[in-house]
């Protein structure tokens, strides 16, 4: 049990380490071009997140009912509505009007006049 | 730069309209600071309620300071009607262009954070560790520095009174006007500690209860046997958890822009000022859902009590809780549909705010199926519930009408809306708390309010709101836009706003009912004592104790294998249970350290303002060096001996 | 809390470690909007510098490192709180210590010879949003030392008892959010930053 616990923190350290290397070395070294890299790097993240989150956090040890595991659940679904969510509708205003156009916009809209 | 930094002398009110609201206030506080040394009260307030940790009395100082507030905002309200009954053609009312907006923020900024949320975290203090069979909350502590921080918040606007301005950029301070290039005073700052102070005690009594609810449930109550009070605040709670800290990071970025010169939302700087917009109602739409979710839950119990029946659809209930809490999240750009987003993202969130109508339209057909065939009472928090199904309708209605793009690019900004998002707000989440605070009162207080001049404050209420805004409305589809201190005579405007203004004035009487009632009431308490315990004949557990409950809420705690545990219990006949023998009871100490922190978070807060940094840096210190204080006190518990549970419990018997 | 009668020490540290859990989570939300933010941003350098020209990725690399091993020092820290052994848990809440200082003396460091070329945050959106972002986490990384600095000496004081297990549990998990968060501006910021 003693070495068990030691063992996932090794774990965790040196995959969290390898990961960080082979992302950094994907951007410099330039394995990777545009989009693949982009993709590279995402998935390379989400798999240290997974990895710390098992390994370093122990998330999903607890005991039933494991009202942690879904406290992150749904924080992740609401971190994606609101981060896809706000990218979305931020490009679409992007693409129709400029920073100054929604100036104008906005102290008209307001209905105030300081 | 002044020791004082920006603060002056000029920093006092100089109109005589800011004099005379300046001047009540401090007579006001003055007044009260003069009574209670003459009745000799101070240690007494000190020991029984501010350093409290009984979230039953925080529960009590959360309705007092948000009631009080509730007149305050109620004033605003005063103001802006009968301005803008008076204001038309060369009339321009007692009220200048720049007063008025400042009365129209804060009028918007303390109902909803100040009334509204003061008024549900009240309710959920009092109610939810009774109804789920628990003696405490979760982090005690925690729940007395949340009080103190919202006290914090509420001194902060008022002062701004009184020492300089408040801002006069609408209840959400929209940049660019809430940039330094055009709100270059002290208003807009104001407005955003109050807020930020607020709003972080806000999300710890999120945190608080959310872990109430999940960890401290009397063994045996699940889930789906939890009252559905108790399920909407915990939804309520979810969405507080999830969307205030997005709040917290606009308002600190807001707050970069204004004090570091940064570039977050100042178009000419690279900034973007509709990721502003975004942010805050990605905040803002959960708001309104975290504030009437406990008001549904408010309903539920009292429909069933006075149905005298279960609730109807208890699991749809359940579900229908959820699903607005999942779709609340979905339905933020409803706010800003005629900004410029494309056909694509207007129609994505159009569609998900009509779909959010319906778990909503399924709780009210509940709410009429558990009246249907029930044995009904008719007392004031059921009136309250009928003046809620009547008016909510009717708002919601305006607001699926409104969740269709094209034709909110015609109903945008106009009074139509902001007679919408009353209806909702007062004929839902006021309603509805006011229901809870009439059913609840006895259980609190130990005797129940007078249900005449309840009645009366009911129908003044009613009549008044409807006359006040369904002009609104009409007006709104005229072509009114909101924030009107003056418009042209020719308009044909004048009519309607006085009878709006007329309906204030009856909503003001109703006010004067509920006090009369309360002071009525107290006065003839003798008449009105509940001695059972159980005034309404009810069916969940914060009725099978005292009426006060005892610090400790229940001497044995409850056993519980279904819903409705209390009502079973009647029905069985086994209603208190007298245990072989009493045991001892850890209850939490006092503690003044809640109200510490939250003095040094107004200090932070007040030197940030006023750019006076020696000041905002000793009140972070001092936060600071308060925590590790409490963290090293290790004695922050106290027993009340088996004796004195035994004595109070052989006098309630 | 020592003599307790209703909440057993197992009650206390669920509802705590649940509690404290429930806040990471808000925290997390409060990143993802200054994310969000950043995202949006991340093009208004006004003509002024961006990414490519700002970031030097050797260093911000090293930074990444030292915090990645301090999550790991962190965590055999608890270990070997929960088995008792005081000088084990002293040395590694040290190297903890040790290691976030140089976390923060690096980032403080960039921050200052950004400021000290003309890119301050005043300088663009961009320079804003980049600032508050790794900012704030510099920041929650002060608050760690800080509360690392006033609860590991009592340690002498006090003894491994139970609450000082349950504390130094609830700041490893602090810490290891951190290095989580710091994963992705690590990828958001730095590498997406400079990839061609």
């Amino acid at each position: 049990m003693k070495l068990g616990r030691h063992f996932t923190y090794i774990v965790g350290y040196v995959a969290s380490m390898m990961l960080t290397l082979a992302a950094y070395g994907a951007v410099t070294g330039q394995w990777l071009m545009g989009r693949w890299l982009i993709g590279g790097l995402v998935v390379l993240a989400l798999v240290q997140l997974v990895v710390q989150l098992k390994l370093f956090l122990h998330l999903g040890d607890e005991a039933k009912p494991r009202w942690q595991l879904m406290a992150f659940w749904f924080m992740l679904l609401v971190l994606i509505i609101l981060v896809a969510g706000s990218l979305w509708i931020m490009y679409s205003l992007n693409y129709r009007m400029t920073p100054e156009q929604m100036n104008q916009y906005l102290i008209k809209d307001e209905g105030i006049h300081l | 730069m002044s020791v004082l930094g920006k603060l002056t002398l000029n920093a006092l009110p100089h109109d005589p309209v800011t004099m005379g609201g300046a001047l009540s206030m401090v007579a006001a506080v003055a007044g009260l600071v003069i009574l209670i040394t003459y009745l000799r009260r101070w240690g007494w307030l000190w020991r029984e309620w501010l350093t409290s940790l009984d979230p039953k009395k925080i529960g009590v100082m959360y309705l007092v300071v948000a009631l009080v507030m509730l007149l305050r905002g109620l004033a605003d309200a005063l103001m802006m009607r009968g301005q803008q009954a008076l204001s038309a053609g060369s009339n321009h009312g007692f009220l200048s262009a720049d007063h008025f907006q400042q009365v129209l923020s804060a009028h918007g900024t303390i109902m909803i954070f100040f009334v509204a949320m003061g008024l549900m975290f009240g309710l959920i203090n009092l109610v939810v560790p009774l109804q789920i069979g628990a003696r405490d909350v979760a982090f005690p502590f925690l729940n007395s520095v949340s009080f103190w921080l919202y006290v914090a918040g509420v001194v902060l606007i008022n002062l701004s009174l009184v020492v300089g301005e408040f801002a006069a950029t609408g209840w959400l301070a929209y940049p660019p006007l809430s940039e330094l290039a055009y709100s270059p005073g002290v208003g807009v700052d104001y407005w955003i500690w109050s807020l930020q102070i607020a709003g972080v005690g806000s999300l710890l009594s999120g945190i608080n209860f959310f872990a109430t609810i999940l960890r401290l449930r009397r063994v045996g109550m699940t889930l789906m046997k939890m009252p559905l009070f108790v399920w909407s605040v915990l939804n309520s709670m979810v969405l507080v958890i999830f969307a205030f800290p997005i709040l917290t990071a606009t308002l600190g970025m807001l707050a970069l822009d204004r004090l570091l010169g940064m570039h977050f939302f100042t178009a000419d700087g690279g900034g973007n000022p509709m990721m502003y917009v975004n942010l805050i109602w990605a905040w803002g739409h959960p708001e309104v859902y975290i504030l009437i979710l406990p008001a549904f839950g408010v309903f539920s119990e009292v429909v069933a009590t006075f149905s005298s029946k279960r609730l109807f659809g208890y699991t749809s209930m359940v579900v229908a809780l959820a699903a607005i809490t999942f779709l609340s999240f979905l339905v933020w750009l409803h706010h800003f549909f005629t900004m410029g987003a494309g056909a694509d993202v207007n129609a994505f969130f159009g569609i998900m705010t009509m779909v959010i109508a319906i778990p909503t339209g399924v709780k009210v057909f509940n709410w009429l199926f558990t009246m249907y065939r029930g044995r009904i009472r008719l007392t004031t928090p059921m009136l309250w519930f009928l003046g809620f199904v009547a008016t909510f309708t009717l708002g919601g209605l305006a607001g699926v009408l409104m969740a269709v793009p094209a034709i909110d690019f015609e109903l945008h900004n106009s009074l139509f809306l902001v007679a919408h998002f009353h209806t909702m707000i007062v004929g839902g989440v006021v309603f509805g708390f006011f229901a809870g605070l009439t059913y609840w009162f006895p259980k609190v207080f130990g005797f129940k309010l007078n249900e005449r001049l309840g009645r009366y404050a009911f129908w003044f209420w009613l009549v008044g709101f409807l006359t006040a805004f369904i002009p609104l409305y009409i007006l709104g589809i005229m072509g009114a836009t909101r924030r009107l201190d003056h418009y042209d005579a020719s308009l044909g405007w004048q009519g309607l706003f006085i009878v709006a203004a007329a309906g204030i004035v009856m909503i003001c009487i109703g006010v004067g009912f509920q006090v009369l009632q309360l002071a009525y009431s107290i006065w003839k308490r003798d008449e009105n004592r509940d001695t059972t315990g159980d005034p309404w004949d009810g069916r969940t557990l914060e009725w099978s104790t005292s009426s006060p409950p005892p610090e400790y809420n229940f001497a044995t705690l409850p056993p519980v294998n279904v819903r409705d545990p209390f009502w079973a219990a009647k029905q069985a006949g086994q209603t208190h249970p007298q245990p072989a023998a009493y045991q001892d009871i850890t209850v939490p100490k006092n503690s003044p350290l809640g109200l510490v922190i939250a003095g040094f978070s107004f200090l932070v807060g007040f030197g940030l303002i006023w750019h006076i940094w020696w000041l905002a840096a000793v009140g972070l210190l001092g936060v600071i060096t308060t925590i590790v204080m409490r963290s090293l006190d290790d004695e922050t518990e106290r027993i009340i001996p088996s004796r004195e549970v035994a004595a109070h419990e052989e006098a309630h018997a | 809390m020592s003599q307790s009668t209703t909440h057993s020490t197992a009650a206390l540290d669920l509802k705590t470690t649940f509690g404290f859990w429930v806040y990471l989570m808000t925290d997390c939300v409060l990143f993802a909007t200054l994310f969000a933010t950043y995202a949006v941003l991340r093009g208004s350098t006004l003509g002024g510098p961006g990414p490519h020209e700002l970031f030097n990725m050797p260093f911000v690399l090293a930074e990444t490192l030292i915090l990645l091993t301090s999550s790991f020092s962190v965590g055999l820290g608890v270990l070997a709180a929960r088995q008792g052994q005081q000088a084990r848990v002293l040395f590694w809440f040290g190297l903890t210590f040790v290691l976030g200082v140089a976390f923060l003396a690096m980032e403080l460091t960039e921050f200052s010879h950004l400021v000290t070329e003309g890119n301050s945050w005043r300088r663009s959106g961009f320079l804003s949003a980049f600032f508050t972002l790794v900012g704030t986490h510099g920041l929650h990384i002060t608050s760690g030392l800080i509360w690392m600095l006033l609860l590991v000496p009592r340690i002498f004081t006090r003894g491994l008892n139970a609450m000082m297990v349950r504390r130094l549990t609830l700041l490893s998990l602090f810490w290891h959010f951190l290095d989580v968060i710091w994963i992705f501006i690590f990828t958001v910021v730095y590498l997406f930053g400079v990839a061609r």
